[in-house]
């Protein structure tokens, strides 16, 4: 869900894109973009169209004018071209088409915009798209919502799914608490997919107790395209928000490539497999939560924490970020390690091989890392499954060393709790035995067969 | 009304034969299993700054229509599934089209920039196809004219339609991605005539690369046509080059019938107030006891008959637009697009259908019908015979300005059917996902240096180099077979001339007979003609032998010889042939003894010719003539 080629702060003339000839002869006849150009060539060529801004790739010296047949072209400047601007682009104002409103005595749900674009509207002038969100924006892209609720929309912050950081999920915390004191009956966190499992751990462990459910939700195709996944996944996570009986931070996404059902994972056990099947978030050594379908919420899963009283609703929305996760593989250099130690990490989780090993060629810094009041957990890079470290030699050994087996732990989880732990208490003690507290079911004590690739 | 000036505007659209399509590394051909996997889909129209919505798309989404996907593995991929991210634009693909370009004096931008164009009928998984722009600028000289070519774009081949169920429409995706090249011209064609030379020479110019890909479904045309005082019709998707000019002649009538109605309309004094104040009327009532099946079905299952007047239109709706599409039809397609209704009635066409004269005169008192008023009225559920209602009162607004702005589909006999109303300017946006392409100076220079002989030129050669009458070779320039033609008589000794006849006419003639030739490869072609030159299969046998091909795809001509019983005849069956036949002609042979030998070839060659090996045949008469003549003297 990000922005592909909406540019985060326009220049008043639109040409960052352009460099050398185009821009100066651009730059000289007081072209800005949305102007109609005309180009005339040596060979007698003309073209005419509107100028365009220029995306990151392609030649900067190139100038891309939108034809009147719609198409863009892009024209290298050359000295002998006669570059002139026939008429300035006009403002543009957006029509807001007549949305259905939601009728008020639906339930109240709020939206909180992270980032990138869960609706947006295309300049097919220019060919822009532009993120939009606010509410009546959201109905009319997406008339079935007035069906379901009513909606709030405030947008936090516009970040890209990759640059998120624990900070980030502090705010997102903080602002998901505050929603609550609104009475609604669910929140609906948009977010960018690539790091949406990271952050719907954070908040399954900063928001505890919930009194309603809050769902985070994306998209793996843009919204600007009608075979978005964007709206249903919306959808479903309104429908979730104000249906499901859970208090829990869950994920709605697609459950297979139709558009027809939405699957709501836990937030601790679901995982991003495929870069870009809109199926691509999985359940992991879990069943997911429920599925919404037809605008209709079933639960799947038997085992969840009931929607609470606003009472017992605590937010511990702080996280250490000197954590670090280690993926394991053969010719690993344990210096990385000692390195880390160095710089003062304060916990480490290992993605070992099979059922939770690294080679023992790392025994000797892990036990620097014990001796220094380092956490080390262990999770598996299989995905699928749980770690039992007393099977082999190595697995003893590295328990001897001080490592934590981490049950069936998703690896992405167990750093994300980590940080979490840390920020709660300095006694390493109590962070073994958190990291072993199953706090928002991030693990589980037995293994179904159907939890399988 | 004779004299009226027609526009016509062609846009030619030819799958290229690339090894690849144009965004992925999926094979360039149409499947040839079965479905192996199916995904549903919803299209949902997008929103402009305008905030302005495709209302024939968004009316598709509201009536919940969802899309059905089809697919196997070898022909698609996550990319036609919108499961993946295009890849970069096939190269390939571009070279071809600016070889065309250079055919047709075109000047190529310096950047190419793919564009999504919304579609969201479901032939494109993303809800636009991608299209971009490689020349603009061409011309073609056509019989002493100039014809601009506006401009050569190339673009992705939409999925096939399979089947429409209900609220599904079944797509499957093999096609989807196959790259297209799309030449457009100017308006500028004035008869049907100029409209299918004009299209044989583009024709000519795309072949000419040698690169394109030939057999059913792999060339389209779109007409433009607009009548002077008529409005702009899009015909989209014509298949066969030859119907072209039969679409333009019908459409040209089409507009010009509607014209005569709009102008009798007037002279009735019809206003659009008459129209728009209209109420729908309820008149199940009438039909309490009726005898039409449809009508008794439609009220037992719920439903009502509405109906509207249209003042002035009585007598008009029974006229004949083209052959086989009365005014009427009009009305009816639009009822059954936007309201979903099987069809209308209406009293120009009746009584009939079960409905008396004494219902229709009670239709027409009770919708206040005068002389020279038309009542039409749908037996179905009320919401959708109040959408179809409306739908022809909107129809009927536009009769009163003459034609209505449309995209019409052909029929195989050249007359069109209504598809949809003419989408806006063009929905364009960039395709962010692609990078644009720059065409180098470099890159043309390649394209330049193995620039293809003109057709000009390839005319004049096959006329002089091969022998063939001028006749014979446009019809070989304007077949997809001109280059299997220099491949075939490159490699066999048959004459030039039957093999161009047997490439169209034969071929041709087959496919008229509903056999799909593009099945046919160039290694199969030059098989069969080489079975020929060796004497193993008649001339005369060709065409049952292409047939049996064209029917059993991935056989050979041996498997076709021994299907049809044309095979070669063993050398067991054959010594006892030359045994009768030198019993026969005795005479000859004790006369001639071993000369004898050329006067029995003949006469069994006429006999076997196709299903004997002439060397083995000489061998066995030489040793019997030889056995006979010892034999004799001993």
């Amino acid at each position: 869900m990000r922005g592909e080629s909406a540019p985060d702060n326009p220049s008043p003339h639109g040409l960052e894109g352009y460099r050398g000839l185009a821009l100066k002869v651009l730059r000289s006849i007081g072209a800005e973009v949305g102007d109609v150009i005309r180009v005339k060539r040596a060979d007698g060529a003309v073209y005419e169209g509107i100028l365009v801004p220029r995306f990151e790739y392609g030649d900067p010296e190139c100038v891309v004018l939108k034809l009147r047949n719609g198409y863009n072209i892009g024209l290298k400047i050359k000295d002998t071209d006669v570059v002139e601007k026939l008429a300035e682009g006009g403002k543009f104002t957006y029509k807001v088409q007549l949305a259905p409103k939601a009728v008020s005595s639906l339930p109240r749900v709020s939206i909180i915009g992270t980032g990138g674009t869960i609706a947006s509207r295309i300049d097919y002038r220019t060919g822009a798209v532009t993120p939009t969100f606010t509410a009546d924006d959201l109905y009319s892209m997406v008339p079935e919502l007035g069906e379901i609720a009513n909606i709030d929309t405030k947008v936090l912050f516009n970040v890209f799914s990759e640059d998120m950081t624990p900070k980030h999920w502090t705010k997102i915390a903080e602002e998901v608490a505050s929603q609550f004191e609104n009475s609604i009956q669910g929140v609906v966190v948009a977010h960018g997919t690539d790091t949406m499992g990271y952050t719907a751990a954070a908040l399954s462990f900063a928001l505890q107790g919930l009194p309603a459910p809050v769902i985070l939700v994306g998209a793996q195709r843009s919204s600007d395209r009608p075979s978005s996944d964007a709206a249903l996944n919306l959808i479903g996570a309104v429908v979730a928000a104000v249906h499901a009986p859970f208090g829990e931070v869950a994920v709605a996404m697609h459950k297979n490539l139709s558009d027809d059902e939405i699957l709501i994972h836990r937030g601790t056990r679901v995982r991003k497999c495929h870069t870009s099947r809109r199926d691509a978030f999985k359940s992991i050594n879990t069943d997911p939560l429920g599925v919404v379908k037809n605008k209709t919420y079933h639960q799947i899963s038997s085992s969840f924490k009931p929607r609470g009283s606003l009472n017992g609703f605590k937010i511990k929305p702080l996280f250490e970020e000197k954590v670090a996760l280690i993926k394991y593989y053969p010719g690993f250099n344990p210096e990385v390690i000692e390195r880390l130690l160095d710089m003062g990490y304060r916990g480490i989780i290992l993605e070992g091989t099979g059922l939770g090993h690294v080679g023992s060629i790392c025994i000797k810094a892990i036990e620097r890392a014990r001796d220094m009041g380092v956490f080390v957990g262990m999770t598996s890079q299989c995905i699928w499954g749980r770690v039992n470290m007393n099977i082999y030699y190595t697995g003893r050994d590295l328990q001897k060393a001080g490592v934590t087996p981490l049950e069936d732990m998703l690896a992405e989880t167990a750093v994300v709790k980590l940080m979490w732990v840390l920020a709660q208490t300095d006694n390493i003690e109590e962070v073994k035995k958190l990291m072993l507290t199953n706090i928002s079911g991030e693990f589980s004590q037995r293994t179904s067969y159907r939890w399988s690739a | 009304m004779v004299g009226l000036k027609v526009k016509v505007g062609l846009e030619l659209h030819q799958q290229l034969a690339t090894k690849y399509k144009l965004f992925c590394c999926c094979q360039s051909s149409l499947a040839a299993v079965e479905p192996e996997y199916k995904f549903i889909r919803r299209l949902r129209p997008t929103q402009s700054e305008l905030g302005e919505v495709d209302p024939a798309a968004l009316f598709e989404f509201k009536k919940g229509r969802y899309i059905v996907y089809e697919v196997d593995d070898a022909s698609s991929c996550l990319v036609e599934m919108d499961e993946e991210p295009p890849h970069p634009l096939n190269e390939e693909a571009v070279e071809i089209a600016l070889t065309v370009a250079m055919m047709l004096n075109a000047s190529p931008v310096d950047e190419v920039h793919v564009m999504r164009k919304i579609v969201i009928d479901g032939s494109n998984t993303a809800g636009f196809q991608r299209t971009a722009l490689i020349a603009t600028g061409g011309y073609i000289d056509v019989e002493g004219k100039r014809i601009p070519i506006q401009t050569i774009c190339v673009e992705e081949d939409a999925a096939r339609l399979v089947k429409q169920e209900g609220e599904a429409v079944y797509y499957r995706l093999d096609r989807l991605g196959i790259p297209l090249i799309e030449v457009a011209t100017a308006p500028v064609i004035e008869s049907p005539k100029e409209a299918l030379t004009v299209a044989f020479s583009i024709g000519r110019v795309l072949r000419a690369t040698g690169r394109v890909r030939r057999g059913l479904g792999s060339i389209r045309q779109d007409v433009n046509i607009s009548v002077e005082g008529g409005g702009l019709i899009e015909v989209k998707g014509v298949q066969k080059l030859d119907l072209i000019e039969k679409v333009v002649e019908y459409e040209i009538m089409r507009q010009k019938n509607l014209l005569a109605i709009r102008d009798e309309l007037n002279a009735r004094g019809c206003k659009p107030a008459d129209i728009i104040n209209e109420p729908i009327r309820d008149l199940t009532e009438i039909f309490v006891d009726t005898s039409s099946r449809i009508i008794r079905n439609a009220v037992k299952s719920g439903g009502r008959v509405l109906g509207v007047k249209l003042k002035g239109f009585g007598g008009l709706l029974s006229r004949e637009l083209e052959p086989g599409l009365r005014f009427g039809g009009e009305f009816a397609t639009r009822a059954s697009f936007w309201g979903g209704v099987g069809g209308i009635f209406h009293t120009d066409e009746l009584p009939a259908y079960g409905i008396t004269a004494e219902e229709v005169a009670k239709i027409k008192s009770s919708a206040e019908a005068g002389e020279l008023d038309a009542v039409v009225f749908v037996a179905d559920e009320c919401s959708k015979a109040e959408a179809a209602l409306k739908a022809v009162l909107e129809r009927a607004l536009e009769a009163l300005k003459g034609v209505p702005d449309e995209t019409r589909g052909p029929n195989p006999d050249g007359t069109t059917r209504y598809m949809r109303p003419r989408p806006g300017a063009a929905r364009m946006y960039p395709e962010t996902d692609i990078p644009p392409l720059r065409i180098t100076e470099d890159l043309l220079l390649k394209v330049k240096r193995n620039l293809p002989e003109h057709p000009s030129v390839t005319l004049n050669n096959l006329m002089e180099l091969y022998g063939l009458n001028r006749k014979l070779a446009e019809q070989l320039m304007d077949s997809e077979y001109l280059n299997t033609f220099k491949l075939i008589v490159s490699e066999v000794k048959v004459p030039a001339k039957f093999v161009a006849a047997t490439l169209t006419e034969t071929l041709k003639s087959l496919e008229r007979g509903g056999v799909d030739v593009g099945v046919l490869s160039d290694s199969i072609l030059i098989d069969v003609f080489r079975y020929v030159d060796r004497g193993f299969m008649v001339k005369e046998s060709i065409p049952d032998v292409l047939k049996w091909l064209c029917l059993n795809v991935n056989m050979g001509v041996e498997d076709a010889l021994k299907a049809l019983n044309i095979r070669l005849l063993s050398r067991e069956e054959l010594e006892k042939i030359v045994d009768e036949a030198l019993t026969a002609k005795s005479d000859i042979v004790s006369k001639m003894g071993v000369k004898a030998v050329n006067s029995i070839m003949g006469f069994l060659m006429n006999k076997l010719r196709g299903r004997v090996d002439p060397q083995l045949l000489m061998e066995i008469i030489r040793g019997k003539i030889v056995e006979r003549m010892g034999g004799g003297e001993s």
